[in-house]
């Protein structure tokens, strides 16, 4: 996006030799950092390049849920990959805690989803039926409840809450902190992070392994996995393999920091571990475009206000938009190369899916391969007369 | 650390600060008769319970929160000083509803 801070001759590559990881990493966000961080787990030198301060960030704009309870209808494995990084994430965070010093606040107590109308809670549990109704589910549990129900978790709750979904896995967590851990762990265990990077151009060399060019020089790398988020789409074909994905944008509000009143989150609204409280969940098709709008905010704020009228009162300190990175069907997308050794990583659930990233999927690509059952993540799906 | 200019006194205003009966001066903002009082700090901070004060004394450093009359994190720089306003300290963050 415009505005280029790199300055020509500063912080410049190394003149002489090219630098040469057994892995390189593009994308430094939280899918990128995770995978990465996993992969010098698995005794792989590694670096991340990343852009700038200007990157689309989706990392530092995202709402921060480890959410299990709406994801997967269409995609039973996709619901399986979900559950198995919130059963993975307590020990994630525990891990980059006392590797780190830094507390991500990851809490797994159960989520809400509030309805305010009879109709819009029909309609989430008949979504939910359908998702656990699918072949090769693997179950777990959810309920309905009523108004009755929800009372002692919420005191405040508004007249129109006419009641809600409860998942008992679902959490959250600071994913500012998180994508800080990330980083610091990432540098603790050795790792290289190249940032100003954009890459331009991934050669696969004749003995194996890629050469990345950057405008601050290349590196060689035995492996390379595409963690760039919406950037994937341009990157992916460089390696012979396909990221449809888009941009969608989604807009947050945060109040000033307030007394706990909230013990668990709401999908579209949760207290965050310092006291802000967070309101979000909006989706919009807007291209590359991360401005805020009010008539969005005014949605999600008038939404919240009914469900909790106690924090109308409440100052909104900063309102942001972020970009999603979708794919057409919503899912993840990971792939591996025909030719050995290229991977791509991509999904709009960064958080959630972390500690999967780092303690499952980069494993695969330590060992080389993705393992058979990741399959129906692959791109492969969009392609129609290859599906038929 | 500061004392008000020699200019002809204003009018005082009386009002209570952690309900002790004090004085301000028409034309003050509530932080700025907090600063003539002597109070440098008026709150402890939401995260690490530090104490702070007035800094910018132009609506953008959120650092003079307050209580005024039961509402919680008012900006005290750009709250004027009225008669009979009950002012308290903010200990860390604002009540939810109040």
């Amino acid at each position: 996006m415009g505005l280029d801070g790199g300055a020509p001759g500063g912080d410049a590559a190394p003149m002489s030799g090219i630098s040469s990881f057994d892995a390189a990493v593009i994308g430094g966000g939280v899918v990128g950092a995770s995978v990465a961080r996993g992969l010098l787990g698995a005794g792989l030198s590694t670096c991340i390049l990343d852009e700038g301060d200007v990157a689309h960030r989706a990392s530092r704009g995202n709402f921060a849920l480890v959410w299990v309870q709406s994801k997967g209808l269409g995609m039973a494995r996709y619901g399986a990959w979900t559950r198995a990084s919130s059963d993975l994430w307590g020990a994630f965070a525990a891990g980059l805690r006392a590797e780190t010093g830094v507390d991500v606040a990851h809490q797994r107590q159960g989520g809400f989803s509030l309805c305010l109308s009879e109709e819009e809670l029909e309609k989430r549990r008949a979504s939910l039926l359908r998702m656990h109704n699918q072949p090769g589910w693997i179950p777990y549990p959810w309920e309905v409840l009523d108004r009755a129900a929800l009372l002692p978790e919420f005191p405040g709750l508004g007249p129109e809450v006419v009641g809600g979904l409860f998942c008992p896995l679902d959490g959250h967590v600071n994913s500012l902190k998180l994508f800080r851990a990330l980083h610091i762990s990432f540098a603790a265990r050795g790792g290289a992070y190249l940032p100003e990077r954009p890459v331009s151009a991934i050669t696969p060399l004749s003995a194996g392994g890629f050469r990345i060019e950057t405008p601050r020089g290349a590196v060689e790398a035995g492996k390379v996995v595409l963690a760039a988020g919406i950037a994937n789409a341009r990157l992916a074909p460089m390696v012979g393999l396909s990221a449809p994905v888009r941009p969608q944008r989604g807009q947050v509000l945060v109040t000033e920091k307030t007394a706990p009143f909230l013990r668990r989150p709401v999908v579209t609204l949760r207290q965050a571990d310092e006291g802000g409280i967070m309101i979000g969940d909006s989706a919009e098709e807007a291209g590359l475009d991360e401005r805020v709008g009010l008539g969005v905010l005014s949605v999600l704020a008038d939404r919240a206000v009914r469900m909790f009228p106690a924090i109308a009162s409440l100052n909104v300190v900063r309102s942001w938009a972020a970009l999603r990175v979708m794919s057409q069907d919503g899912f993840p997308i990971y792939d591996a190369s025909g030719a050995p050794g290229a991977f791509l990583a991509t999904c709009h659930s960064g958080v959630t899916l972390a500690a999967a990233h780092d303690a499952l999927l980069a494993p695969m690509i330590a060992r080389g391969a993705l393992d058979a059952d990741m399959a129906p993540f692959g791109a492969w799906r969009f392609d129609v007369p290859q599906v038929a | 650390m500061f004392r008000r200019l020699p200019d002809p006194p204003a009018p005082p205003i009386p009002f209570t600060l952690d309900g002790e009966a004090v004085q301000g001066a028409a034309g003050d903002t509530v932080a700025a008769a907090l600063l003539a009082l002597g109070r440098a700090a008026c709150r402890d901070t939401a995260v690490s319970g530090t104490p702070r004060g007035p800094y910018c004394m132009m609506g953008v450093c959120f650092d003079c929160l307050v209580v005024v009359d039961g509402v919680g994190n008012r900006q005290g720089c750009l709250v004027p000083l009225r008669p009979g306003m009950a002012v308290q300290t903010q200990r860390g963050r604002r009540e939810t509803g109040r």
